[in-house]
């Protein structure tokens, strides 16, 4: 089983989670980020004095998948998040022990 | 007394009570997110102590009797204390309307002015110094300067200067008050290091249009009637708010290359502040100039606290005491005698007394707010340690916090 990580453009993550969907994935966290990559920041102006904001919003998506359908959801969100520019963002792929699904019980890949 | 006239003037009362909810958001947005509920507080508190130091004595000290020092009515008495005196009549105000909701409605103004202050001393002032300020400050600076312009002080009666609903009272006093609070508390942690930002826009945009709102009741209210100078009044306040709202834009358009949402929200108070004292002595093209001057000047006095260094952190010196200064002397060269009734005339004489009102207004608000904020640091400390002041005001003063993760 695989955790996958990716942090992508914010406005991308509806696009990503339809496609994932598509794919077969059945369950997936999103949450509201902010970081610093290779993406320049931004200025802010308020009341006339500017600030250079270096974190720049992103979405951090966490899905757990079957070693089966890894490199399937790892294409998914590689091609879905893409638009060439800079700050598409970065998916990582961690392996992972076990899962448990907490109303039932359930271990390992019938929790998934 | 009228009915048409004591409705409105009651309507106006809480019109101008609903300010200072509006300037709580209006501040409230503007701090950083741990920082909201201690600035909401510092103004709705005012709400809760001014109108118990006003009741008991403030009222009585600016609007009954007159103590004169060297031939200068400076300082009511205590004949009212308690509004026990008042009665249910007219007879002490004379106006159109019950001498108590002429009472509310100065209580209303005397709440206010202490929460306009707040924005100076934003995110590390303690809540129960400030609380302690507020009460102390209602009584020893607002009560005699409100006596001085409206009370038959000597303003009024010896400078000869006009202030029709607060530029002096109101902005002027707690810009001024504000200057000397935030020189004795000191800077934000950080300020000028980090980029510390408004936590909400929205927020604050929402409070200005509480405050543009309520407004209407402070400027037209302050015609103690319901009749054509009070629909004057009404007009030049929208008139100088609009103007002065699109003008910031415009200079921000012009100095940045893109107008802001909270520039817009800026502009509009300052207007508002700066048409204040002549809202019923000028008429539309008199507050039209009124708010484009305090749509530059005010924009422009933002740099002052970076070019000076001082943590104004929401801007009251730039908005209120500029913005009152620009108010008060515009009054001098703009009242006309058929939109004020004839009351004065305007010209370069009147400047010059409407200029030393200012002065003195200034000096006197300055210098007795910071010796009461000196006297207070010494006794009860003025600041928030640095670590209550990183954790944020919201936890470490109100074991509250605005936006809670999970429900």
């Amino acid at each position: 089983m695989k955790l996958v990580i990716a942090y992508i453009a914010p406005f991308k993550l509806d696009e990503v989670r339809d496609a994932l969907k598509g794919a077969g994935v059945t369950g997936l966290t999103a949450i509201n980020a902010q970081g610093f990559g290779r993406q320049s920041g931004h200025t802010e102006t308020y009341r006339g004095a500017e600030y250079e904001v270096d974190m720049v919003p992103k979405v951090r998506i966490e899905v757990l998948v079957d070693d089966t359908l890894a490199p399937t959801v790892i294409s998914t969100i590689e091609t879905t998040a893409r638009t060439g520019s800079i700050g598409d963002g970065k998916i990582a792929v961690l392996a992972v022990e076990d899962v448990i699904r907490i109303r039932t019980g359930e271990r390992g890949r019938d929790a998934i | 007394m009228d009915s048409g006239a004591t409705a409105w003037m009651l309507t106006s009362c809480a019109l101008v009570l609903f300010m200072t909810p509006g300037l709580a958001f209006f501040y409230g947005g503007m701090v950083r997110s741990k920082n909201v509920l201690g600035m909401l507080m510092k103004n709705y508190v005012a709400m809760g102590i001014v109108t118990i130091t006003w009741v008991l004595v403030g009222a009585s000290l600016a609007f009954s009797g007159a103590v004169e020092i060297g031939g200068y009515n400076v300082i009511g008495n205590f004949d009212l204390w308690g509004l026990r005196e008042l009665g249910m009549s007219n007879d002490h105000f004379g106006l159109p309307y019950p001498d108590n909701v002429q009472m509310m409605f100065q209580l209303m103004f005397a709440i206010i002015t202490p929460a306009l202050i707040s924005g100076a001393i934003a995110e590390r002032m303690k809540f129960t110094t400030w609380a302690v300020f507020v009460a102390i400050w209602s009584i020893i600076v607002y009560a005699p300067m409100a006596h001085w312009v409206w009370g038959g002080g000597f303003i009024a009666d010896q400078v000869g200067a006009f202030d029709f609903a607060g530029g002096l009272v109101v902005h002027i006093n707690a810009g001024a008050a504000a200057l000397a609070l935030l020189l004795v508390l000191g800077k934000r942690t950080g300020w000028r290091q980090q980029a510390i930002r408004p936590h909400s826009l929205p927020l604050t945009i929402l409070g200005a249009g509480m405050l543009w709102f309520g407004w209407f009741g402070f400027n037209a209210g302050s015609a103690f009637n319901a009749d054509e100078f009070a629909g004057n009044a009404f007009l030049t306040t929208q008139i100088a708010a609009a103007v002065a709202a699109t003008v910031w834009i415009l200079a921000e358009q012009v100095m940045h290359g893109k107008p802001t949402t909270l520039g817009f929200v800026s502009g509009a108070v300052a207007g508002l502040v700066a048409i204040t004292p002549a809202a019923g002595f000028v008429g539309p093209l008199g507050a039209m100039a009124i708010g484009a001057a305090s749509g530059l000047i005010c924009f422009s006095a933002l740099r002052l606290k970076f070019m000076f260094n001082f943590d104004d952190s929401l801007d009251v010196i730039a908005v209120h005491l500029v913005g009152g200064i620009i108010g008060a002397l515009l009054t001098g060269l703009l009242a006309e005698e058929l939109y004020s009734g004839g009351l004065f005339v305007a010209g370069i004489e009147q400047f010059g007394r409407q200029a030393l009102s200012v002065v003195i207004a200034f000096a006197f608000s300055f210098g007795m707010t910071f010796i009461l904020a000196k006297v207070l640091d010494m006794t009860m400390g003025l600041r928030v340690t640095v670590v209550e002041e990183q954790s944020g005001l919201d936890l470490s003063l109100h074991e509250e916090q605005s936006y809670v993760m999970a429900e």
